[in-house]
């Protein structure tokens, strides 16, 4: 397939030598091949991978993998902590000034994100910092722009600073402080227009704007979807304006993500946050490790743990927990899992976080949207105190009646059916993995 | 004659072709120097056709954006030709791999499907798609312009009711080229807002109806299903309509385009694409992917930011505008 992700394509390469009980030179090369292709198609730059490559060679036909037992394994391992030096240490916290507001502007291309990023940042620093933020619309350059700074003001009931079309940008930035000051905003967020980076006026603009408002932050906002020009675009934007960090957008689209390797490597700035989603609670901060696990398909078990620990209290994971492990997991508690479930976000997002998800048949199809989780709901709302905790009684007399109670079809109420045993098996197969076995039928090459 | 002279002269013919060659050459300014300085430096510093060499080529057409299949295939019938010829020179080769590329542009295509297909005394709808952030309100907004000074009537459809101001940006475009636009208010269903569309461009007797819709990213499934509700509205209430979809591509995008190219097809069936941003990038290469993995014909560039910008696709002029320097060399 042509469409498959980068963890596919190291995947299948691994395994054709993991059989193997002991790894050639030959071997060796024939897989850096690969992993050269695969990481070329998932858009990180080639610069970057021929760096990268030289140095798992090196360690490759070294003692350390060849010596090995596990030689596939310790390859991946190799790759993932090479592209994760590459994306940086830990990610970096947003600066703050000892002289408020701390004054962060926003730079990139047309199209990157730079607007929803800077909403979607406003509301991150008021809920996970406290702060006061002041947007401020200084795109006066696309149609619109301001009405959609100003709309997502509204909808974040948070203040929004703008002069029409008609002002200069300079002088937008500018009064923008000083009102920022006066109304004791602690953070002024500059949305600026996107611009090319060989655009040398609008370049230009942006410098007399970081002359005149002297930023704490200069956030690049990039699309995590760009191809091998990321490198070019972050390399321009920080040459002009030394950037104090990156934005990737769009990451919770299907892209490899190469983009995020190869800006770090060439502009040595740090990756800050990840925009994953449309909702303005969507902005992540960037883990580099995470990441090299989550582009190696090894899950992202971490964000995971974090997630839930935003929205589920303690007692009731130690509770599921237990139930998964004693396969006692019941519709009931289903229903309350999907009540927590959506408060942490889209059904197939969590998903992608399980390591090994993409593995497992019907699970990558397994995406819910709202209405049906409303419907789900409905089916098991429907169903008796028996039904619920033993799900093997409901036969064709009770799918019936389950359907018209809850305004749904047969079908419907069989593929619910189907996706909870499905479940089932799969929570089976994690906790059995936890325990140092491995799922039968499922082959975790990581674990 | 020399394949590449065959390819010049072509535009020597008219002054019309050479203005649009112009254009292109200018727009693609960096595209091409980035692209053909790269080969013309390979073929520099390689003497002798050897796998090295191959390598490399590999590598300077990956870097442009040219879907890692395509490349790969290219690479193979490269090596063919030249054992074929017998050719031991790089300085030969390049000819071959210009002819090559050049085949992948043109395809089994004829130049009709680069037209837009509008409809000779009925209304023509265009529905236009695309992830977040590919242009298209903008696109819609500068086509609509041409399209009415060819005197066409023409109408919009805010079908954008997610991104917030996306209604207003549509509204400005519509008052720039003195043209109605269609809405409803922010939130509200799409597929109505279509319907609306529809049935206002048929009372006002509209040629042309450009439906815009909200970015999604391909691989969320509702939304796509949102999308292919709104193509099934159009088709119920105009027969044989959408008589276009055009799927808006960034063109500084990478090998995610081919993803969203496969995917918004399967959803909306794309006619056409709008490939944008084109004078920035340094890439042009994804054009060459797409055309020859989903065979999907590119209708429209954006070659900057003026409405006269968006320029109708002319394989001619884009692979001129592509190698020119590999011409200009060759003399």
């Amino acid at each position: 397939m042509a469409f498959e992700g980068l963890a596919d394509r190291l995947q299948s390469t691994i395994k054709k030598i993991t059989g193997k009980g002991k790894v050639s030179e030959q071997d060796v090369k024939e897989m850096t091949r690969e992993v050269r292709l695969a990481l070329l198609e998932a858009d990180v730059n080639f610069k970057v991978v021929k760096d990268l490559i030289k140095r798992i060679k090196e360690r490759a036909v070294g003692q350390e993998v060849m010596e090995s037992l596990t030689p596939g394994q310790q390859v991946i391992k190799v790759v993932k902590e090479e592209l994760t030096a590459l994306m940086g240490g830990e990610q970096s916290k947003i600066a703050v000034s000892d002289r408020p507001p701390t004054v962060i502007m926003m730079v990139g291309l047309q199209g990157a994100g730079k607007t929803t990023t800077s909403g979607k940042l406003a509301n991150h620093l008021r809920k996970k910092h406290n702060r006061s933020p002041l947007l401020v619309a200084c795109d006066v350059y696309r149609p619109a722009a301001i009405k959609q700074l100003e709309t997502l003001g509204e909808q974040l009931s948070m203040p929004v600073f703008s002069q029409g079309t008609e002002a200069n940008p300079v002088d937008i930035a500018t009064e923008a402080l000083a009102k920022a000051k006066e109304e004791h905003n602690d953070y002024v967020i500059i949305d600026t227009a996107g611009r090319l980076h060989v655009d040398t006026d609008l370049m230009d603009e942006l410098e007399q704007i970081k002359a005149k408002v002297k930023p704490d932050e200069i956030f690049l906002v990039v699309d995590a979807m760009t191809g091998q020009d990321a490198v070019n675009v972050a390399e321009s934007f920080n040459e002009q304006l030394d950037i104090t960090g990156v934005v990737l957008t769009k990451l919770d689209g299907d892209t490899r993500g190469g983009a995020a390797l190869s800006i770090k490597a060439v502009t040595d700035k740090p990756i800050k946050f990840a925009g994953m989603g449309e909702k303005l609670d969507e902005l992540e901060a960037f883990h580099p490790e995470r990441m090299a696990s989550r582009i190696l398909g090894m899950g992202d078990v971490l964000s995971l743990i974090e997630k839930a620990q935003e929205n589920v209290n303690e007692k009731q994971v130690k509770e599921l927990e237990e139930k998964m492990r004693t396969m006692s997991f019941t519709f009931d508690d289903f229903l309350e899992q999907m009540g927590q479930v959506r408060k942490m976000g889209p059904l197939d997002d969590l998903i992608s976080m399980l390591p090994g998800a993409n593995k497992v048949k019907g699970l990558k199809n397994a995406q819910l949207d709202e209405k049906q989780i409303s419907q789900v709901e409905a089916i098991i709302q429907s169903m008796t105190k028996q039904e619920r905790q033993e799900p093997e009684v409901i036969n064709a007399s009770r799918k019936k009646r389950i359907a018209k109670g809850s305004g749904t079809t047969v079908s419907q109420v069989n593929r619910l059916l189907k996706q909870f045993s499905e479940m089932k098996k799969m929570m089976k197969q994690m906790t059995n993995m936890q325990k140092g076995k491995k799922g039968k039928g499922m082959n975790f090459p990581f674990m | 004659m020399g394949f590449m002279d065959k390819l010049k002269s072509k535009f020597k013919q008219n002054k019309e072709t050479e203005e649009v060659s112009e254009k292109y050459k200018d727009g693609m300014k960096k595209t091409r120097n980035t692209f053909s300085s790269k080969i013309n430096d390979l073929i520099a510093r390689y003497r002798s056709v050897d796998e090295d060499f191959f390598e490399e080529l590999e590598e300077v057409l990956i870097t442009a954006d040219v879907g890692v299949m395509t490349v790969m295939d290219l690479i193979e019938e490269l090596k063919m030709e030249v054992k074929r010829r017998n050719i031991k020179d790089t300085r030969e080769v390049k000819d071959v791999i210009s002819e090559k590329l050049v085949e992948i542009y043109y395809g089994d295509d004829d130049q009709e499907i680069e037209e837009l297909n509008l409809q000779e005394n009925d209304l023509t709808v265009i529905l236009v798609v695309g992830v977040n952030g590919v242009g298209k309100t903008t696109s819609i907004g500068k086509l609509a312009n041409q399209l009415k000074e060819d005197g066409k009537n023409v109408v919009l459809a805010a079908g954008d009711t997610f991104r917030a101001g996306a209604i207003e940006q549509l509204e400005v475009w519509g008052e720039r080229a003195g043209v109605d636009v269609i809405k409803q208010s922010a939130g509200s269903d799409p597929a109505a807002v279509i319907f609306d569309g529809i049935r206002a461009a048929k009372s006002r007797n509209a040629d042309v109806l450009i439906c815009d819709t909200a970015g999604r990213l391909q691989n969320k499934v509702n939304l796509m299903n949102e999308l292919a509700k709104v193509k099934r509205v159009i088709e119920r209430e105009i027969p044989g309509a959408p008589h276009e979809v055009l799927l808006v591509l960034d063109a500084t995008t990478g090998q995610n385009a081919l993803s969203q190219a496969k995917t918004f097809s399967e959803a909306t069936n794309v006619t056409g694409i709008v490939l944008t941003k084109l004078d920035g990038t340094a890439k042009g290469g994804i054009v060459l992917a797409i055309r020859n993995e989903l065979n999907i014909p590119v209708k429209f560039v954006g070659l900057g930011e003026k409405v006269e910008d968006l320029q109708k696709f002319d394989a001619n002029a884009f692979v001129y505008g592509l190698f020119a320097d590999l011409m200009d060399t060759e003399q």
